[in-house]
């Protein structure tokens, strides 16, 4: 291997190299304050057995105690004409020899008749209040199996005419051991923990599963759409969003009044799907086998229409029933209260989300709509109109599109600068627009699908790379600490990470299947489901167990910057020094951790 | 009747997969399609249903140019050409019976999809083209449990739930030994025969070609090198359509 060639050059470059590297490592030490002298010092070592003790012995269980607690009297110096006094030897005892003595001096102190294998301080007790809770000096008294003790204390520089005491409270456990509170917190908190991580998990995989299907080159590849379509489509989804939310409102406030009663809610909730249901199979036929007329379409729509307005009125209906429902039974259900607040707070969250599942819905269907306007335009029109209207559209939605990003700009930032945030942008947005319909042929098509392939990788890219400790304490500013601020930042965090393992195997699939669905005439959505969707859903379900396992060590530790669950607990307790509970905590996590790690893989086992 | 006019393919890399390509099917007929591997014969059948967007030229269908179509007059064409496969795709984790049931969804509903439902209707159709292929007692296996020859059945019921006009078959029988091939071949030539669905099958066999085929088109190079009667096909021709050193076998 040694073949080459001795050169000064070379090792002068390996010796320069060496103390470079010597340097790095020096200013590496320093900068993280590496010292193995506070390692060796008394004090830390000291620290570090008393950590240790205290970790190795859990604050799980604890007994209740009986206290037996004697008081000698004593008289330090010795008095010259009181007498002596005794002890009375009809229970537990203590006997002190000598009987009196000067402070400074050594005296035996002897139990007799204390609970067998018990344990307690035996102490001084100066003045002569025999209640006086201040004590001075500390000897560990540990009775044998005849609950005698015996040991050695100096009595302390106290002197006195008036008697005194040593009193011994010796320490006995009875009954069965019990949980302690620590152990009763900790169990609230690993509960918590746990559903933190699920939900983590579960919101994540439901936003992950959709997103990996526009994070998968092979599936956004074809989309392809020509400049007509696509600005028509731009132009389509804000203003159906703007009228799906104006709808909806209109709808919730010719609803409200009915909403209160709890009777209307069950009648509407049960009714009104049978009745939807009905509409639907009419309006969306299983199949048509000829095209219908446009006539037949024209009334299809508004049917449809129309039903989802009563979907809507369902909507809330429903909501409200769970609200009202969750009110009523609430204060009944004893120890089950939480369901009744589930309920009420399920019902909430539906009701936040209507406006905007109407402004999806109504978003989609107008892009959808205009978009296939734009389409037939492009297709059917000559080239020269085609470039005409491409160059009015694209520049209308290139305005669109950079003046609602301005308006976004303008309502986080509050900048009160129109010339950055309205006019700026939507002229910029216009000349963009026009750009591209005149560098466009009319008729060509472009590649829409990698544009927002590229979009969204990046996106995903970007935010993965973001540990989720932080984003947990960027929600934690933003919502507050607690659970609610760990659930947001892990299920991001999984939303992120997920979407990106999914894709990939989205991509990794077979082809073949996509092409026949595609040739039978299936559109997008059905070639997803009946070709893509049957091969993902084995490493789908595997990498969504493992992701639960990752939440569930991360849940953990999400409470160190206030995301909730056990590590608020574990670094509260740290911080107080109160090293046993934490010992209880960490134990738990183990436990936990372990245990996830295990069901997860029996899991993924039985799946693949 | 389908018309090719000008037909012309270029690949993104540049390779001219098909060059300037005419021919004429006349309803229900059994047309092969032959040539060297790499001639252009899976880029001229995936061009018909547009799996492949031709760069140039025109296919006619009953009048219609198929290449002008928009996506939803492209679902509405789709639907009436079924597609039989070299390596049969079908989707290997679903049931045999949701296979062919596949073969359904250029008619129905996208919105029922969602919910994974067929019409009544289409589910005895789907059992009666798994009889009509000879594996009806495999409908609730999954696919990948089935032998080659099996899944091509299946390939070709799923075909068949389309109630095609026409059948683009790609080397329908390559991955087959040759009993299967003549027992696949046999259900395109019935089909052909008893329900009029015009057929283009891609061939490598010059003997099921004799056997099947009506006429017969060669490519080579991309570009269409013969057209005529499969009894046509003399050596000099042979060695037009397969390059001067080929040998005929079999
Ligand atoms: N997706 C593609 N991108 C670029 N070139 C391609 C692509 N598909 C095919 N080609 C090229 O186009 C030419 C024709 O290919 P095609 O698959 O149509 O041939 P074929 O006659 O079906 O061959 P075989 O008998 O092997 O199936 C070949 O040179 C091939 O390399
Ligand atoms: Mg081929």
């Amino acid at each position: 291997m040694n073949n080459q060639k001795a050169s000064p050059w070379k090792s002068i470059k390996l010796g320069l190299s060496v103390l470079f590297g010597l340097i790095v490592f020096a200013y590496g030490f320093q900068i993280t304050k590496v010292n193995l002298e506070e390692l060796r010092s008394e004090t830390r070592q000291e620290s570090l057995v008393r950590v240790t003790r205290a970790l190795a012995n859990p604050d799980l269980f604890e007994y209740e105690r009986e206290e037996a607690v004697i008081n000698q009297p004593f008289y330090t110096p010795c008095p010259e004409n009181a007498t002596v006094p005794t002890s009375d030897e009809s229970g537990a005892y203590i006997v002190v020899t000598p009987a009196c003595a000067n402070p400074g001096e050594i005296v035996t102190v002897e139990g007799f008749n204390f609970a067998p294998y018990s344990i307690g301080p035996v102490r001084f007790v100066p003045g002569s209040d025999i209640t006086n809770i201040v004590t001075l000096g500390r000897e560990n008294a540990e009775t044998d199996g005849n609950g005698h003790f015996v040991l050695e204390m100096e009595i302390p520089d106290r002197p006195s005419d008036d008697v005194q005491y040593i009193r011994a409270t010796i320490r006995t456990n009875v009954g069965s051991p019990h949980l302690t509170k620590t152990a009763y917190d900790t169990w609230e908190k690993i509960v918590e923990t746990v559903f933190l991580a699920l939900l983590a998990t579960v919101f994540g995989t439901l936003f992950a599963v959709p997103l990996s299907f526009i994070a998968a080159r092979n599936l956004m590849k074809p989309v392809r759409s020509p400049l007509t379509s696509l600005s028509f489509s731009l132009l389509g989804w804000p203003i159906g969003m703007a009228v799906g939310i104006f709808i909806v409102r209109l709808v919730s406030q010719f609803i409200a009044p009915f909403t209160s009663n709890l009777l209307v809610n069950i009648l509407l909730v049960l009714i009104v799907p049978a009745l939807l249901s009905v509409v639907i199979r009419w309006a969306l036929p299983e199949e048509d086998t000829t095209i219908p007329t446009s006539g037949l379409r024209a009334t299809r729509f508004i049917v449809l229409v129309i039903a989802t307005l009563i979907g809507f009125v369902w909507m809330y209906q429903f909501s409200a029933l769970l609200m009202n429902s969750g009110n009523l039974i609430a204060p009944k259900l004893g120890v089950f209260t939480f369901l009744g607040y589930f309920l009420v707070q399920i019902g909430d969250i539906f009701q936040v989300s209507i406006p905007v599942v109407g402004a999806l819905a109504a978003g989609s269907v107008a892009g959808n709509f205009f978009g296939k306007l734009g389409q037939n335009i492009s297709e059917k029109l000559n080239s020269g109109t085609v470039k005409i209207i491409n160059l009015v559209s694209s520049a209308t939605a290139g305005a669109t599109v950079f003046g609602l990003i301005g308006w976004l700009v303008e309502w986080l930032y509050q900048l009160g600068r129109p010339e950055y945030t309205q006019t700026g942008p939507i002229v910029i947005g216009a000349l963009l627009g026009l750009l591209l319909a005149l560098t466009t042929k009319p008729k060509d098509t472009l590649p829409t699908g990698l544009v927002i392939y590229y979009v969204t990788r990046t996106i995903l890219n970007t935010l993965r790379s973001v540990e989720a400790l932080v984003m947990a304490i960027v929600f934690v500013i933003a919502v507050g600490i607690g659970p609610f601020a760990g659930v947001m930042a892990l299920g991001l965090h999984t939303i992120v990470s997920l979407a990106k393992l999914y894709s990939e195997q989205v991509e990794s699939i077979q082809a073949g299947p996509l092409e026949a669905i595609t040739a039978t005439g299936a559109n997008r959505l059905q070639t997803i489901i009946y070709a893509v969707v049957p091969q993902i859903v084995p490493p789908y379900i595997s990498y969504t167990m493992y992701r639960w396992d990752i939440n569930v060590r991360m849940s953990t530790i999400i409470g160190f910057v206030g995301g909730g669950g056990i590590g608020f607990l574990l670094q509260q307790n740290i911080n107080l020094l109160n090293y046993r509970a934490a010992s209880a905590q960490m134990i738990a996590i183990a436990i936990v951790v372990s245990l996830m790690d295990y069901i997860s893989s029996v899991m993924r086992e039985k799946v693949v | 009747m389908l018309q090719i006019k000008n037909l012309t393919k270029i690949y993104d890399g540049g390779v001219k997969a098909l060059d300037n390509v005419s021919f004429d099917v006349p309803d229900g007929q059994f047309l092969a399609v032959i040539g060297l591997s790499g001639s252009g014969k899976s880029t001229l059948l995936r061009c018909i249903n547009r799996l492949i967007e031709p760069t140039d030229g025109q296919i006619l269908w009953n009048g219609e140019d198929i290449t002008k179509a928009t996506p939803e007059e492209m679902r509405r064409i789709r639907r009436k050409i079924g597609m039989v496969f070299q390596h049969f795709n079908l989707v290997h984790r679903s049931k045999v019976i949701t296979n062919v049931l596949a073969g359904r969804l250029g008619y129905t509903n996208p919105a029922w999809g969602l919910v994974n439902r067929f019409p009544k209707s289409d589910i005895e159709k789907a059992i009666k083209q798994l009889e009509r292929v000879g594996i009806a007692d495999k409908a609730n296996h999954r696919a990948d449990e089935l032998s080659g020859g099996q899944q091509q059945r299946v390939g070709i019921a799923r075909a068949l739930m389309q109630d095609p006009e026409m059948i683009l078959a790609d080397e329908p029988v390559a991955s087959l030994d040759p009993v299967l091939a003549h027992s696949i071949m046999k259900h395109l030539e019935d089909i052909n025969d008893s329900d009029g669905v015009t057929v283009l099958c891609s061939l490598h066999f010059l003997d099921l070609v004799h056997r099947y085929a009506d006429r017969v088109v060669a490519l080579n190079q991309g570009q269409l090198v013969f057209e005529g009667l499969p009894k046509e096909i003399d050596d000099k021709k042979f060695k037009d359509i397969y390059g001067r050193d080929a040998e005929r076998v079999g």
